[in-house]
């Protein structure tokens, strides 16, 4: 983005404005004001969504797809609204390749089980990233240890950054999946999926990718990044708990079997056999999460009556400052310096255990999360075994990232 | 500065994380057990030598860990190096109560004020576990060296 455009953008955007949709910023932790800079953990919610949901359960609620009552068909049309909505969120074909789930962690799982794991023989790969979380990896072990499958790992360089060609040489004969996150939740690297997706599909290999972060920050659009699937969850999206999508291409979606079985998933069931349900039906056994679905709708068209690129300028100059901060600080060390990175920013402070860090900062006011951030192999990557983060959000100022950097050297007064 | 805060990192704490006692592998060692916190991927080695009258006659650990959990164990090793299983037990059984913010009438008036400078951890309910990591690990090894977890 050229500085003019950004400098316009950002004179378009007031945070401070935005805060007051956010009633938990207002409040103060300790006698302090809250500093809120664990957005990559969970993002708070706007009263948008909040009420949303109260609106709809108090007058509208009922199960779906079952009834042939009033408010059954009144909430089964507000639940599929909702798959429209993220439908034209991350701009898929049809809303058929929008499966709700319970979180991203599932929809992961769901790829996994449904739709590699039968097409997987011992000695296949499985090409992964050193910057997964272990949503990302964990499934991946479990056609390791149930299957054979082999865990092929892809590096991160020194700064963070991750190569498409990297991938793309680790591709081999037997590789039959590319697992990749669109945002790393610890170093903040954006990864290159378009032309992941391209190398990948040059050798005939689906790529998933993990957009838990990246959907946060970056506009997505499925078709033009040409992704196999897309995975969501709602909570860092400013939307509710409980509720994650996959999107997938729905020629694969059509050939996948079904994941949990129960209610809502079937076309016919039997004493001797069992139909399934078409896309995204079969993927949804059991009473879905229904009122969360109509939160994170609600979350998504929030987000994106948002000037977008202005809230990403936004984020990324609140990325800027505290980078500039921090590089000043010569006990600190910025563990992630890609040149296309989101707005989250971790540290290790020499001398100083990121919990003990976290503990000090808690109390005057700023939360950021302390620990391994569910990315070991990415710590043991970095030589650490724990590093602090703050990630940032669109309702962020730079007086609260004034505040981190104060509150740090606080712990450096106390630790030091 | 917070109160509650100063008391946690308190002078004497900060002393035992960065000049830990007994910190080291111990050769001969008649018991080890590690010790894990999933919660921030820290591990504990813990090593005790028990002579054939049940006396813990030697202590060590090795590991890294927050400055809570590296005092602790500091703490633990000057603590319970010299007596009986029975003795260190009952001490860390002590201990837990007391960072838990709970009635810790089971130590004695000395061990009691020995161990006053963790009593500080009960204001955070989040570093308990920093806190009993050393102490959950030695019994570990105490009881035949499986590993022990915070969680």
């Amino acid at each position: 983005m050229s500085l003019p455009l950004r400098a316009q953008l950002l004179s378009a955007f007031d945070p401070k404005v935005l805060r007051d949709e956010f009633a938990i910023l207002a409040r103060d932790v300790y006698g302090r004001p809250l500093v809120y800079l664990d957005n990559a953990a969970s993002a708070q919610k706007p009263r948008a969504v909040l009420q949303s949901m109260a609106e709809f359960a108090a007058n509208e609620y009922a199960n779906v797809h079952r009834g042939v009552h009033y408010l059954s068909a009144k909430a089964t049309a507000r639940y599929e609204a909702a798959r429209r909505t993220v439908k034209d969120f991350v701009n898929a074909k049809h809303s058929g390749e929008i499966v709700f789930t319970k979180n991203g962690t599932e929809a992961i799982n769901l790829v996994a089980a449904s739709f590699l794991a039968p097409r997987l023989e011992s000695g296949d790969e499985i090409v992964l990233t050193a910057m997964e979380h272990h949503s990302n990896i964990v499934p991946w072990h479990f056609l390791r240890e149930r299957q054979g499958a082999v865990l092929k790992w892809v590096d991160v360089h020194d700064d963070g950054s991750l190569d498409a060609e990297a991938i793309g040489a680790a591709i081999g004969p037997r590789t039959k999946f590319v697992a990749v996150s669109h945002m790393s939740n610890v170093l903040g690297t954006i990864a290159p999926l378009k032309e992941i997706a391209a190398l990948a599909h040059g050798r005939g290999v689906p790529v998933l990718a993990d957009g838990c972060q990246g959907a946060v920050h970056e506009v997505v659009d499925v078709q033009d990044l040409d992704v196999d699937f897309y995975v969501l969850t709602g909570h860092k999206l400013y939307g509710p708990t409980g509720i994650g999508v996959l999107y997938g291409k729905n020629t694969h979606l059509g050939a996948m079997r079904p994941f949990n079985g129960g209610g809502e998933m079937i076309a016919e069931v039997s004493r001797g056999r069992v139909t399934y349900a078409e896309p995204p039906a079969r993927f949804e056994a059991g009473t879905p999460p229904i009122i969360e679905a109509i939160g994170l709708a609600a979350a998504l068209d929030w987000l994106s009556s948002q000037d977008r690129d202005a809230v990403a300028a936004h984020e990324y100059a609140l990325l800027e400052q505290a980078t500039q901060e921090l590089e000043k600080l010569n006990w600190v060390r910025i563990i992630g310096n890609a040149p296309h990175k989101g707005a989250i920013l971790s540290f290790e402070t020499h001398g100083m255990h990121a919990h003990d860090v976290a503990t000090i900062l808690d109390r005057e006011g700023v939360a950021v999360r302390a620990g391994h951030h569910c990315a070991q192999p990415l710590m043991e990557r970095f030589g650490v075994t724990s590093t602090t983060r703050a990630s940032f959000a669109l309702y962020n100022t730079h007086d609260e990232v004034e505040t981190l950097v104060v509150a740090l050297r606080t712990a450096r007064g106390i630790l030091g | 500065m917070d109160d509650s805060l100063r008391e946690l990192y308190q002078e004497v704490i900060l002393d035992h994380s960065r000049h830990p006692r007994h910190f080291g592998a111990l050769e001969g060692a008649t018991h080890r057990g590690e010790g894990y916190n999933p919660l921030c991927g820290d591990r504990i080695t813990v090593y005790l030598n028990v002579d054939l009258n049940g006396r813990i006659a030697e202590v060590s650990f090795e590991g890294r860990g927050c400055a809570i959990s590296q005092a602790s164990a500091s703490l633990m090793t000057e603590m319970i190096q010299g007596r009986s299983i029975a003795e260190a037990e009952a001490v860390m059984g002590g201990f837990v109560h007391l960072v838990k913010g709970e009635d810790a009438n089971g130590l004695t008036p000395d061990d009691r004020e020995r161990l006053d400078v963790m009593a500080g951890v009960s204001a955070f309910p989040m570093r308990v576990k920093c806190a009993t990591l050393a102490w959950h690990t030695m019994k570990s090894a105490l009881e035949g060296g499986q590993s022990a977890k915070t969680e």
